[in-house]
């Protein structure tokens, strides 16, 4: 090849964006769902978020909320020509990862020890409403999750290239993006926390 | 968009992490509150405030051109209108 | 072939021969935009001809009542592969991954799309995709029987493979939205230095409301998908009544998609048109700008108009209203197109080309198709013809009529240019005619068919619709052999044709100014733009 390889931050940027709006409109279609069921069955999505352990949900949106912070410092550090307190934030931000996967294993295991979970029988039994919601909540938070698990992970590989000096104070814009991706993460469990813990 | 970078402070990243779990709390405050279906409005509006908060700053939105601008608020228009005109069908069946 | 095929490799020079690797390997791993074009056009148009065949067994079914050559349930499998495959493996990645690699970043006068090696990431998930789509028809339950539409409940309940076909069809959706924000990107980026968005190629302009689309509206499928597979393997029971569900929000979710993706399936095809048409009209384009205005608003307005597949579903009577209404407005965008293409022919310089025959046929089919469906549009009407023949000859009105003569037609615009050889204009000719002959003889057939009250996917009929489906699949016959003729020609051509160089066409669009094929990066020096796509004036060409 005659060139150079081809660089260029504004349609890098602009990349990640568009692929941002993809997942917006993945979790809208939930939302969608959502919004139409809350519709028909007020009663049962109120009784059904009342047995939502609000205080563990609580728990995993400050959980996220401080992961943000930490992604969204660690690429002022880099543009501060800071990689290793990058690198430490991105791991603060990983440990967060860690801790809202953890509160979510007990959430879930709890829930399904008592026989709350798609198609069990005691959803059959009762309101179907109620298995709608619980159902939607699994659907959600599963993939919220699916999203926190790959953000993670992502992160950690973006990390590592900070590590080796390939993302550095000229050439960030994969942390950068990467940061985009977490705070998608985030912004959706901005919106699932309230519409699912709150809803009472 | 612009090639030069803004670099926002940890100061100020700070600053809107503490308004978010403010609001959180104010959420969680809200709904506890008897408001009846003012509850889901309220909790909604708060959870917009919050991922405005999230897009501006965190997600240097704030800090973009135009475009990114446009583009996020036709992503945002389109999915209020797949919402919207279901309820055309759901709302009066 | 191996040998004669590698001389003429070869000799062909541009990209062809510019690799450092050989072999496959210089296809499959190449990030050049115009091999990934090339691979995107074999495979898709593969899967196009698997889906010919399938469709021609389904005439063959139905040339006389009662069983011909297949029992129910086989008929209820090809039908629904026939589907997947020209729609999910065919039609939607077609048109943007073969023309629009090949062509759009030398249109805009770049050297590839922004993100090369996404774009061919986006070639391998489409193949893995297809591969587990066709994996589906030969394992678990048999090939599903649904439709390709997937509704539950019975997509829910079939024991039918189901669920493998619809991840299958996921992650060709994924590709999908892949390559639609990489080309968003490349054209706001990579635009050459004089292309101001009032210069970009119409081709160009359609590739990007198109693209906008996939970005939009493809994950409302990835989700409705993934909930349909959570519906058969966990028992989530959202869209099943008994347990509080509704399965007419599955159809609003699939449609939300399905719908807009009629136009990723039909834009590129107008694009193709608005760039065929004043080449050999040997006139600027008509109100370029209301054609672009227009694109544009058909992307938007398609987003609005999904509930007009389900007037008949029980969704309430104002929706149906509210849908059949805003149905409407998508004909006005429409029509400005047509009505620009009209009027670039008058009084133009025509010459009858092969590509300018089937652009022509374009517009006269696009045209029967699009007002087939404003009687579907109608509420009132839709409730006679549902779920009857005339919806099938309608939509392969719009479809193939429209996108697969326009796809013909960019195979014999644009193919010799990046072979540097063309094919003989004779047979072309008789192989269009043929085709064009056969295929109005058969959907034209079936819409009278549907109109007379014949349900569509049944594999039997009443005696009385028996000579018109004999007719309908005479039709296939010829429209098939037309379509043997037009490749055995065209891909003869290309192999071993005359040589095609220059721009004898006279295009002012930037692909013809590059050389014939085109190397590598496309553009030996990089161009600056100093007139329009359509002025042939300014671009000195007589």
């Amino acid at each position: 090849m005659s060139h150079p390889p081809h660089k260029d931050y504004d349609g890098a940027k602009l990349g990640m964006w568009l692929f941002l709006f993809t997942e917006l409109l993945l979790f809208g279609g939930m939302f969608l769902l959502y919004a139409v069921y809350l519709k028909r069955y007020p009663h049962e999505f109120a009784a059904g978020g009342k047995q939502l352990n609000w205080i563990m949900g609580s728990a995993n949106t400050v959980i996220l909320l401080t992961s943000s912070l930490c992604v969204a410092m660690s690429v002022t550090a880099i543009q501060r020509d800071e990689p290793r307190r990058a690198v430490a934030l991105v791991a603060g931000t990983i440990i967060c990862a860690a801790g809202f996967m953890t509160v979510k294993y007990f959430e879930w295991s709890a829930k399904i020890g008592h026989g709350i979970y798609p198609g069990s029988a005691h959803l059959k039994a009762g309101a179907p409403g109620e298995s709608v919601f619980f159902s939607l909540y699994y659907m959600t938070t599963g993939i919220h999750g699916l999203h926190v698990l790959i953000g993670g992970a992502l992160l950690g590989w973006i990390a590592s290239r900070v590590n080796t000096g390939t993302v550095n104070a000229r050439e960030f814009i994969l942390l950068e993006n990467g940061a985009l991706y977490w705070h998608l993460v985030d912004l959706i469990w901005i919106f699932i926390f309230p519409l699912y813990y709150l809803v009472l | 968009m612009s090639e030069e970078q803004h670099i926002i402070s940890y100061r100020k990243l700070a600053f809107v992490w503490v308004a978010l779990l403010a609001l959180t709390a104010l959420t969680v405050g809200v709904t506890r509150v008897e408001l009846g279906a003012y509850k889901v409005l309220a909790a909604l509006a708060i959870a917009c405030v919050k991922g405005g908060l999230v897009i501006a700053v965190f997600m240097h939105m704030k800090y973009e051109g135009r475009l990114l601008r446009w583009l996020l608020f036709l992503t945002l228009v389109t999915l209020a209108i797949f919402i919207g005109f279901t309820f055309f069908d759901v709302l009066y069946r | 072939m191996a040998a004669s095929e590698l001389d003429t490799r070869v000799r062909r020079g541009g990209f062809w021969s510019d690799t450092n690797r050989t072999g496959i390997a210089s296809w499959i791993f190449s990030t050049d935009h115009k091999r990934i074009g090339l691979l995107y056009f074999y495979s898709t148009f593969g899967f196009f001809l698997v889906g010919v065949l399938l469709g021609l067994l389904l005439r063959i079914e139905l040339m006389a009542p009662g069983r011909t050559i297949m029992g129910p349930q086989t008929y209820n499998a090809l039908f629904t592969v026939h589907g997947v495959v020209m729609i999910f493996l065919f039609i939607i990645p077609g048109f943007q991954g073969s023309f629009g690699n090949l062509v759009m970043p030398i249109q805009i006068g770049a050297r590839d799309v922004s993100f090369p090696r996404l774009n061919l990431f986006s070639w391998w998930i489409y193949m893995i995709g297809a591969v587990i789509v066709l994996t589906s028809l030969f394992t678990g339950g048999g090939p599903p029987d649904t439709g390709w539409t997937f509704y539950v409940p019975f997509s829910a309940r079939t024991g039918t493979n189901v669920s493998l076909a619809v991840l299958g069809v996921f992650i060709i959706g994924f590709s999908s939205i892949l390559t639609g924000l990489n080309f968003v990107t490349t054209i706001h980026r990579l635009r050459a230095a004089g292309m101001g968005w009032m210069r970009v190629p119409l081709f160009t302009w359609s590739l990007y409301a198109t693209a906008w689309i996939q970005i939009l509206a493809t994950p409302i499928l990835a989700i409705t998908l993934v909930l349909v597979a959570a519906e058969r393997m966990l028992g989530t029971g959202l869209f099943d009544p008994v347990q509080g569900g509704d399965p007419i929000m599955f159809q609003h979710l699939f449609w939300i998609y399905s719908h807009p993706a009629v136009y990723i399936m039909i834009l590129p095809a107008m694009g193709v048109i608005s760039d065929i048409i004043p080449v050999f009209s040997r006139k600027p384009i008509f109100g370029y700008k209301m054609i672009v205005f227009s694109t544009l608003a058909i992307a938007a307005a398609g987003s609005l108009v999904w509930g007009h597949h389900m007037f008949t579903s029980g969704m309430s009577d104002t929706a149906v209203l509210v849908f059949s209404f805003l149905t409407f407005i998508v004909a006005i965008p429409s029509a400005i197109k047509v009505f620009n293409w009209v009027t670039t022919l008058y009084k133009g310089s025509i010459s009858l080309e092969a590509p300018m025959l089937f652009a022509l046929s374009f517009i006269l089919l696009f045209s029967i198709g699009g007002l087939s469906g404003l009687i579907l549009g109608a509420a009132a009407t839709d409730v006679h013809v549902h779920d009857t023949h005339f919806v099938v000859g309608h939509f392969h009105y719009v479809m193939f009529g429209g996108t697969g003569f326009a796809f013909f037609a960019a195979m014999h615009y644009w193919l010799p240019k990046f072979y540097g050889r063309r094919y003989a204009e004779k047979p072309a000719l008789v192989g269009w005619a043929l085709m064009f002959t056969g295929f109005n003889l058969m959907y034209f057939t079936m819409q009278v068919l549907g109109m007379k009250g014949m349900p569509r996917r049944y594999y039997d009929y009443l005696p009385e619709f028996a000579t018109l489906n004999l007719v309908a699949t005479v039709g296939s016959w010829i429209l098939v052999t037309g379509l043997i003729i037009m490749l055995v020609n065209l891909f003869r051509g290309l192999w071993w044709g005359e040589p095609f160089a220059g721009n004898p066409w006279g295009g002012a669009t930037l692909e013809w100014s590059t050389p014939t094929p085109p190397p590598t990066e496309n553009f030996v020096e990089e161009p600056v733009v100093t007139h329009g796509p359509y002025d042939y004036k300014g671009s000195g060409i007589p």
